[in-house]
Formats: C-alpha cells, sequence, structure tokens
C-alpha cells in the first residue's frame, strides 16, 4: 500500500543527516502546527459548549499540510480552500481571533459572522476564500493564477481540496486547463482516506485519488507524506517555485489522516478498528516535536512556542467571547459593490 | 453613428472596452481564432491577441472559475458561455459562487466580471439550445441580469456591464443576431437598471424583454391600427436591477399591463412585476394583470410547433384585444 511506502520514505526524510531548512523554518513549521492543533482542539471545545454553532470540519491531523505551504509560500501568494479550511487560514497569518470569532457567529469574525467555519476568507493574507461546494474553487485558482500570469507577479495560486474532489468534473477541467494555460497554480490534495464517510478508495478507479491522475495532464506523479511538515515544505518550494517561472502547474497529493469525524456531526464510526490508533502514532505535531528535539532545538523553545500559543487561544477566545453579534445592519450588506442590496428602484 | 447588427455590436461594445482598459480578457468556447459560434466576436484576436482573448476547453467550469479568480484579483474578465443552457453545467459557480462571495466575505472579494451568453428560441434547434433562462439568473441574489433588444442597447449595456463593479449575466438573444440598427460609434456607455418607454398609448402597457420587444411594438402597431388599441410598450433590458419606477409610472397611467416573456410559465420575470404592480398600484388598475409567456413545456424542435409555443405578435395583438374587452 502507498502508505506504508511513504511511511518508510517519511523515516528516511527525518534522518539527522536532512537539515537543509535550517532552525528557522522549523520553528516556523512547528509554531504554525501547534498554533492550527491547538485552536482546532479548541473549536471542540467551543462546539461541546454550544459556542459554536451549525457545522464545522475539522482539520486536527491535516496540520503538516498547512503549514508546509503556508511557511513556503509568498505573503502575495493565492489561497484557495475548503470547508475544511481553518487550518490553511491560521497558517497564512489570519488571527486566532477572527477565526475563532466567525466559527462562533460574533462580530470579531474574519467575515463578521456572514459566512461562518465553511467560508473562511481574510484577502489581506492573500486567502481568498473557502469553497463548501466540492471542486468549486479549483478553476477559481486556476482563474487567480491565469490573473498573475497576465499580470507578471509572479504570485502563486495554492489551492487545498480533499481526496472526495478528484471524482468530480471541475477537478479535471481546472486541471486541464491550468496545464494547457501553463497557469502558476499548484493543487495540494489532502488524501485522508474518506470522502466523507466512504474511503475514497472504494468509489475510485485508481489508488491514489489525486497523483494517478496527474498524467493525464501531463504532470508529474508527486504523492508524498502529508503529516510530514519537513516533507510538504520541501515539496511546495518546488512547485512554487516551478509556477514562478512559467513553468506551470502541479499536482501534489498528500497523504494524511483527519483524528475526527468528517464533520462536527460524524464520531467516525466507519474506520475500522485500529485506524486511528495507528495513524496517531504519526500524528505530525508531536511527531515534529521529536524530530525538532533530535535536531538539537532546546526543549525550552519549543515549550515556549506552546505556552505563548496556549496564552494566544484564550486571549482569542476571551476577546471573540465578549464579542457582540453582527448587526442587524450587516443583514443588508454588501450584496452589491454599492454596499448595498437594493435589486430594484 | 453607424448601421450594426445586434451581432457586430457585441464585438463592436467588447473591442471598446478593451481599448479603454487592459484588465479586460475575454474567453470562451470557439470566441477567438473561430470568431464565436453566432460570429458575434469576430476581429477581437486579430486586435487584441491571444494572451487578452483565448478559446478555452469545452470547460463550462472552467471558464467561468477563471473568470471568478481573475476578477476577484484585479482583472474584469468577460466570459462567453456558448448557449444559456449551457448555464446549467456551471450553475455552481453562477449562483454558489460568483453570486455569493462578496456576501459571505463581508465585501473582502469582488466579482466584477460579465458572463455573456446566447439565450432565447426561434431557431428551431431543440429544448437543450433554445431555452430564456433569465429568470434562473434573476432568481439568485448577487448577479445582475440584462437583455438587451437591439444592436446600440448590445453595445451600451455590455460597455456599462464590463464597468459595473458586479458580475452581470448578458443575455444576448440568438434570434436577434441578425437584426440591424443604428449604434453610437463612439465610446457608448449606457446605464444597468433603466427600463425604456419605446412607444406611449393610453389604454394598456405592454411590458417585454429581449426578442420579444420588437413582437411587442409590432403587435402594438396593429392593435392602434386595427383595433383602435392604443399602448404603451416597455423594453425592461434589465431584470436586475428592475427598474420598476418606470413601468408602474406607466402602469398607472394607461391601468392595464401585459407582459410579453419568452420564459416558460412558472417563475417567469412577468410574475414578479405583476405582482409588484398588484401590489404597488393594485387601485389604480382597470383589470387584471396579463401574462403572455411561453406554456410551461421544453421548447420543440419543429418550426411550426416553436411558433406555436412562444408568444407571436398574433397572440399578443389577440390577448391584448379579447383580454381589454
Amino acid at each position: 500500500m502507498a502508505i506504508e511506502k511513504k511511511k518508510a520514505a517519511s523515516a528516511s526524510a527525518s534522518t539527522l543527516a536532512n537539515d537543509d531548512l535550517g532552525e528557522d523554518t522549523r520553528l516556523a513549521l512547528f509554531r504554525s502546527q501547534t498554533e492550527i492543533r491547538q485552536v482546532e482542539q479548541k473549536a471542540y471545545d467551543l462546539f461541546l459548549q454550544n459556542l459554536i454553532k451549525g457545522t464545522s470540519h475539522l482539520a486536527l491531523g491535516h496540520e503538516a499540510v498547512a503549514a508546509g505551504f503556508g511557511v513556503a509560500m509568498r505573503s502575495d501568494d493565492y489561497s484557495f480552500c475548503t470547508y475544511r479550511g481553518h487550518h490553511h487560514t491560521l497558517a497564512r497569518g489570519a488571527s486566532m481571533t477572527g477565526v475563532l470569532g466567525e466559527l462562533m457567529g460574533r462580530d470579531c469574525g474574519l467575515l463578521r459572522g456572514k459566512g461562518g467555519s465553511m467560508h473562511l476568507t481574510s484577502a489581506e493574507h492573500g486567502v481568498m476564500g473557502s469553497y463548501a461546494i466540492i471542486g468549486a474553487h479549483l478553476p477559481i485558482a486556476a482563474g487567480a493564477a491565469w490573473s498573475a500570469q497576465y499580470r507578471g507577479t509572479e504570485q502563486v495560486s495554492v489551492c487545498f481540496f480533499g481526496d472526495g474532489t478528484t471524482n468530480i468534473g471541475a477537478f479535471h477541467e481546472a486541471l486541464n486547463m491550468a496545464a494547457v494555460w501553463k497557469l502558476p497554480v499548484v493543487f495540494v490534495c489532502e488524501n485522508n482516506l474518506y470522502m466523507e464517510y466512504t474511503p475514497i478508495k472504494d468509489v475510485t478507479a485508481v489508488e491514489n485519488p489525486a497523483g494517478d491522475r496527474a498524467g493525464s495532464y501531463g504532470l508529474e506523479k508527486i504523492v508524498i507524506d502529508g503529516n510530514d511538515a519537513d516533507e510538504v515544505y520541501r515539496t511546495a518550494q518546488v512547485a512554487l517555485t516551478k509556477a514562478r517561472a512559467g513553468d506551470g502547474p502541479s499536482l501534489i497529493e498528500c497523504l494524511t489522516y483527519r483524528h475526527s469525524g468528517h464533520s462536527r456531526a460524524d464520531p467516525g464510526a466507519y474506520r475500522p478498528e485500529g485506524e486511528l490508533e495507528e495513524w496517531l502514532k504519526r500524528d505530525p505535531v508531536p511527531t515534529y516535536r521529536v524530530r525538532l528535539l533530535e535536531f538539537g532545538v532546546a526543549e525550552d523553545a519549543l515549550a515556549a512556542i506552546e505556552a505563548e500559543t496556549k496564552d494566544a487561544v484564550e486571549a482569542a477566545v476571551k476577546t471573540a467571547v465578549a464579542s457582540p453579534p453582527p448587526g442587524e445592519e450587516l443583514l443588508y450588506a454588501d450584496v452589491w459593490a454599492d454596499g448595498g442590496a437594493s435589486w430594484r428602484n | 453613428m453607424a448601421e450594426l447588427t445586434y451581432r457586430d455590436a457585441v464585438a463592436a461594445g467588447i473591442a471598446q472596452e478593451m481599448r479603454r482598459d487592459d484588465r479586460v480578457v475575454f474567453l470562451g468556447e470557439d470566441v477567438a481564432a473561430a470568431g464565436g459560434v453566432f460570429k458575434a466576436t469576430v476581429g477581437l484576436l486579430d486586435e487584441f491577441g491571444p494572451v487578452r482573448v483565448r478559446d478555452t476547453p469545452i470547460s463550462e467550469q472552467a471558464i467561468l472559475g477563471a473568470a471568478m479568480g481573475a476578477a476577484m484579483t484585479g482583472l474584469r474578465p468577460i466570459a462567453e458561455i456558448m448557449f444559456s443552457d449551457f448555464l446549467a453545467v456551471c450553475w455552481d459557480l453562477v449562483a454558489n459562487e460568483i453570486a455569493k462571495s462578496r456576501y459571505m466575505t463581508n465585501g473582502q472579494l469582488e466579482c466584477p466580471l460579465v458572463i455573456r451568453t446566447a439565450n432565447g428560441g426561434g431557431s428551431r434547434f431543440g429544448a437543450q439550445h433554445s431555452q430564456s433562462v433569465e429568470n434562473w439568473a434573476m432568481a439568485v441574489p448577487g448577479i445582475k441580469v440584462v437583455a438587451p433588444s437591439t444592436a446600440a442597447d448590445v453595445k451600451g449595456l455590455l460597455a456599462a456591464a464590463v464597468r459595473d463593479p458586479d458580475p452581470v449575466l448578458f443575455f444576448e438573444h440568438k434570434s436577434l443576431y441578425a437584426t440591424k440598427g443604428e449604434v453610437p460609434d463612439d465610446d457608448h456607455v449606457d446605464e444597468l437598471g433603466k427600463a425604456k418607454v419605446l412607444r406611449r398609448g393610453d389604454d394598456v402597457t405592454i411590458v417585454a424583454l429581449a426578442a420579444m420587444v420588437p413582437r411587442s411594438v409590432a403587435a402594438a402597431e396593429i392593435l392602434a391600427s386595427e383595433h383602435g388599441i392604443s399602448a404603451t410598450v416597455i423594453d425592461v433590458r434589465s431584470l436586475v436591477p428592475l427598474d420598476t419606477r418606470t413601468i408602474l409610472t406607466e402602469v398607472v397611467k394607461t391601468g392595464r399591463l401585459v407582459t410579453v416573456e419568452e420564459n416558460p410559465r412558472l417563475c417567469g420575470w412577468g410574475a414578479e412585476i405583476a405582482s409588484i404592480v398588484a401590489d404597488e398600484c393594485f387601485y389604480d388598475l382597470d383589470g387584471p394583470v396579463v401574462r403572455i409567456t411561453t406554456p410551461h413545456i421544453p421548447l420543440p424542435s419543429a418550426d411550426h410547433l416553436e411558433d406555436l409555443a412562444m408568444p407571436s405578435v398574433t397572440r399578443i395583438v389577440e390577448t391584448v384585444r379579447t383580454r381589454m374587452d
């Protein structure tokens, strides 16, 4: 199985000899993963307290993908996310208060409560939306890449999506057009083995839902360990450099696993016994912590990042809880560019 | 002024905007080298080159996605969906993405783009290439809906749509492409959301859109010359925003309203106007509001059946005449 092969690959990638990234980058990757982990755990607690309503799709277990790309991307690059997009939004620098406030439907939310968990956006950080219709954002990400190509800015558009997306038409339309137009876009599939509740292998004609489709669009098959932030970071750098150089798109399949169910409503009961436990042994966040200690990073430095993050999350929750609900004037705001909602005179 | 076909006015409008603003780009299936299947975009590739005028694969989701992504990052794209029926293939992009992004993101993202598409029947193309789907678009908050009936309006409203900061669905009527009219040469920009009163009468106000406009005007002339009925005819031109002020003003003067809609009966735009009129000037009415529409059926292909289905000049005359009694 690909997963087993990738496990072996990741072990070799994490040997001490492979220390090209440097401590600053590694600490940035650790900090990003830690922040995502703690915010998502807090989001889960807030659900249980009924402070977060509606639905939400946690990214616990997916931290390394978001961190690897977030650290590798230029600040003016574009991110396009799915409804499981808290981690990608945080990884580009959006505030915890903005994210948690949005989940809680508060005025301090990134979208002042008008988007919710599935539509996190922070244009000032290049997060150009989170899209809740499977596949929709792949063509949109290609469009942003087209715009960057046209304007000559060397920006890259990075589009994150799940394994389930590889079976919808928009995936194939976007891949083809991006390849034909040599667009500076990186398509990143987080293959967490389940489309929603159904195993992706049960509904897909190939073993690697993204990787095995790459050849159809003249692209290299790239399947990596999505639980290894270093490997994600290196792969991201190669793809981003290629895109910036005008050499076209990449499609990267990151093998990972979500620790919770598909959404708030899903306990994940369909997973075979022991599977979660096996993946938890490869949990990206503690695994990365061990690696940094092996590299000689001081325990105190890591503990300080964890403590700072904890304080920041607590402060964000406090601010969000104190934030009022969005004002009624927002109901009719911003349907149109004039700020209003009028459809007649 | 020059006499142009409705078809040539499309290219004239796009070219005018591309000359003015290099952020304007144009993409679609067969639009560049072939000049469009309706030959409405001939010459644009030659003038503006393949970077700004792009042929796409048959991938409607990719076309609209590309337009949306480009619009939210600084360009002003014009995307062609060859037949409006094909909007069903990429309706997610229209209804869920383009129309909602500004609102959902509290104004962080914008989508200044134009989707041009060939709408409507009369070409014997059958049920999947003949529909009038403007009422689909009208039902979605966040997208403007425009449908010109003349060559001058094609150029002027298309320019207005390109300059508009909101997404616009621009319905060209395929049976009007060969019609001709005077079109201003210079920078010609009209205004979205303004209906046009084409003739004024005393007895009834006929409100029409796109290909139903010339039929309503022809019907009004027959009603006047043969039946002594004097009709006002309004070209709605824009469904969103809707110029209710002009419509209400004219209906109050005549006391009667007839809508002429090419769309199938249920939830046609005329129903919305009828509702507004009933609500806001009921006591000025001298009789019931009458809607003339295509029946609630898919359009058949055979010419005599298609002609029976769509509102004709004869049906407009007969309906108005009998309902005036």
